[in-house]
């Protein structure tokens, strides 16, 4: 079997600014990785199955809900440590990394956040250990990126609510044991509910055919007249602003993940460049492969410095929603870059399951169009630089055109 | 049973390594320090281990600054009750021994236990001078421990097999490949550890007896140098006069 050789690029040497339980929380989470999942990963990637065996294990390194405290069952871990955790998940393959997300930023969040304290008591420590598993409602079939055209709704009978609607492209849903769900009510305003798995209605059929973050479960979430009780309904926040507070905390998680990727794509090319000889030389000593390690470097630096402030920034909760767009837009696209470049770099061996580049490569296509396309975090960055929102307007009349 | 595991840092294995001051100090810009896997893998994780089936209690000491906690605070996450770092530079195996010794003199250890060497320096040293400076017995570079009232059973691999040792305790035991199993720190033990106690002690005068006058990097892995077969004589030459192996 190959041994997993990984060690983190750190040009600028940001290790020094981190502190000693940060550190502490990302070796663990990389000897965990390498111990656990990197000898696993491809044979479940090729397979497109999930390791639900490593679900306890991401408890027990912090994956789940790193930040939630202590109180409810959390390690009370601060945000750059959640990143460092998404980090070294991601830098064994984005599938594994979307889980943890998802059970940590869209699942136990908006619980800890919106939820009430029966609530939170009921469901996060089950959720810190991997015990019980949660996904996310908000995609619907004919409303991504538009996420407030949403159409799934509740109507109010007595001491319960009935749910109906589809959700669609929902990571874990297979398995999830609880579904954090974003419905309309009546008026039209947007609330969050618990559901739970066995509850009459409600199916979560797997979505089969992906070619990326096949190591990840995805699937539907189908309501049929779902009755669901009131004490169900997370009763904080309401309104879109809800699930985007939410997203927020998914596309931190994502930013420093996809960064992982690039690291993990560097930290390779740049063996196989001293390793691999061509016309009696390593074709690391040829400009042009030179050229992309250098490259490389410089971008993984520069979003490394990014998403280390933006992590101070969120510890000090004054990251704005603009900033962590910017770096998950970011961070995505120096990720898509570095792992073709470092396919390159690896001739042939590069389309393998030897290497890692290839999986990152086509799990990549699901991590820049996720939790917000590359598209829309440009027109979020456009948005908050010019004040103008250029998201929709009013349809042209094409027989004047 | 009473055990002090010692723990000493070493810089990451990917680290890279250079001198300064003229080839007499190890350039520490940009290194991380781990645990000395031997400390950790097996001194560590053994004691622990001893005390789950046993009872009893893990204490670990190291000799460092305050930099060096990381690796304390690692070494409590995987599950020691209480560290000792005593405050001053290691700067030679006799210094961190009588550091050591000193203090397991007045705390009554049944058991100390180190790992068979650093991995940066490789001495072996400390483990032999701490079990002198205690006048207790020694074994070195045990792959296997077992502890029977106060006897403790160890197996050392010898060439072409292994020796059974028994000794008595209180004892030095250094520990080799194959005492026990690699434990990563979870996040019960990382939280654990931010409130365990670690007391910072002030050391001892010990003379020092050690220089280090240069440090050098091994010889660049030359390339290989293909011979046709049929030409012994140039290959026995070259072995003879060039590399000088035979």
């Amino acid at each position: 079997m190959k041994t997993d050789l990984y060690s983190h690029p750190d040009y600028y040497n940001l290790d020094d600014l981190y502190t000693e339980e940060q550190l502490l929380v990302r070796d663990a989470a990389r000897a965990w990785v390498k111990k656990e999942v990197s000898p696993i990963i491809d044979e479940h990637y090729e397979n497109a199955t999930f390791p639900m065996h490593l679900l306890r294990g991401l408890g027990e390194i912090g994956a789940f809900g790193p930040y939630i405290p202590e109180e409810y069952g959390g390690p009370g871990l601060d945000q750059i440590s959640y990143g460092l955790i998404m980090q070294e998940l991601e830098r064994c393959d984005s599938g594994l990394r979307s889980t943890a997300s998802v059970q940590s930023s869209l699942v136990m969040y908006p619980i800890w956040k919106y939820g009430n304290e029966e609530q939170r008591l009921k469901y996060l420590p089950k959720l810190a250990t991997g015990e019980m598993m949660g996904c996310f409602g908000l995609t619907e079939p004919d409303h991504g990126s538009n996420p407030g055209g949403m159409t799934t709704n509740f109507k109010d009978a007595g001491d319960h609510v009935i749910l109906n609607g589809a959700k669609m492209w929902i990571s874990n849903a297979p398995f999830a044991d609880i579904a954090v769900v974003w419905a309309k009510d009546e008026t039209g305003r947007i609330h969050g509910l618990i559901v739970e798995r066995g509850m009459e209605g409600f199916s979560t059929p797997e979505m089969h055919g992906k070619l990326s973050l096949r190591a990840s479960a995805t699937g539907e979430l189908i309501f049929v007249d779902v009755k669901v009780p009131k004490a169900n309904i997370l009763p904080n926040k309401t309104g879109l602003g809800a699930p985007l507070g939410c997203l927020d905390s998914a596309r931190f998680g994502i930013a420093w993940g996809a960064l992982g990727a690039a690291m993990d794509c560097y930290d390779q090319a740049l063996r196989y460049c001293k390793e691999r000889t061509q016309f009696g030389v390593p074709i690391g000593s040829f400009q042009l492969q030179q050229k992309k390690l250098a490259e490389m470097i410089t971008e993984i630096t520069k979003a490394q410095l990014l998403t280390f402030r933006l992590g101070q920034l969120r510890n000090e909760g004054r990251a704005t929603s603009a900033q962590i767009s910017m770096a998950k837009r970011n961070n995505c696209e120096v990720a898509m870059n570095i792992a073709r470049e470092a396919r390159q770099i690896h001739g042939g061996m590069g389309i393998t399951s030897e290497y890692s580049m290839m999986r990152h490569m086509a799990n990549l296509e699901s991590v820049v169009t996720y939790e917000g396309t590359h598209d829309i975090h440009l027109l979020i960055t456009g948005m908050d630089v010019t004040g103008i929102p250029a998201f929709a307007r009013d349809m042209p009349d094409l027989s004047k055109m | 049973m009473n055990i002090l595991v010692c723990i000493s840092k070493s810089p990451d294995t990917t680290s890279k390594i250079a001198f300064t001051d003229g080839n007499t100090k190890f350039d520490e810009n940009g290194v991380q320090y781990i645990v000395n896997p031997y400390d950790e893998w097996y001194a560590l994780v053994r004691a622990l281990e001893l005390k789950e089936t046993i009872g009893g209690n893990v204490t670990i000491i190291t000799v460092g600054n305050t930099a060096d906690e990381s690796i304390i605070r690692k070494a409590l996450a995987i599950g020691a009750d209480n560290a000792v770092r005593i405050d001053a530079e290691p700067t030679d195996a006799f210094f961190v021994a009588t550091q050591i010794a000193e203090y397991a003199k007045k705390n009554n250890f049944d058991l100390v236990l180190t790992g068979k060497e650093t991995i940066n320096y490789n001495g072996s040293q400390v483990a032999g001078m701490v079990a002198e400076f205690l006048d207790v017995p020694f074994a070195s570079q045990a792959s296997k421990l077992d502890v029977n009232g106060t006897t403790l059973t160890l197996e050392q691999e010898i060439v072409g097999g292994l020796q059974i040792v028994e000794v008595s305790t209180p004892a030095v035991v250094s520990c080799a490949k194959g005492m026990a199993e690699q434990r990563i720190p979870n996040m019960r033990g990382i939280m654990a550890a931010r409130t365990k106690p670690l007391e910072v002690i002030a050391p001892s005068e010990v003379e020092v007896y050690t220089s280090f006058e240069s440090y050098s990097l091994p010889d660049a892995k030359k390339a290989c140098r293909m011979i046709d077969p049929s030409n012994m004589a140039e290959l026995v030459d070259l072995l003879h006069n060039e590399a000088k192996v035979i």
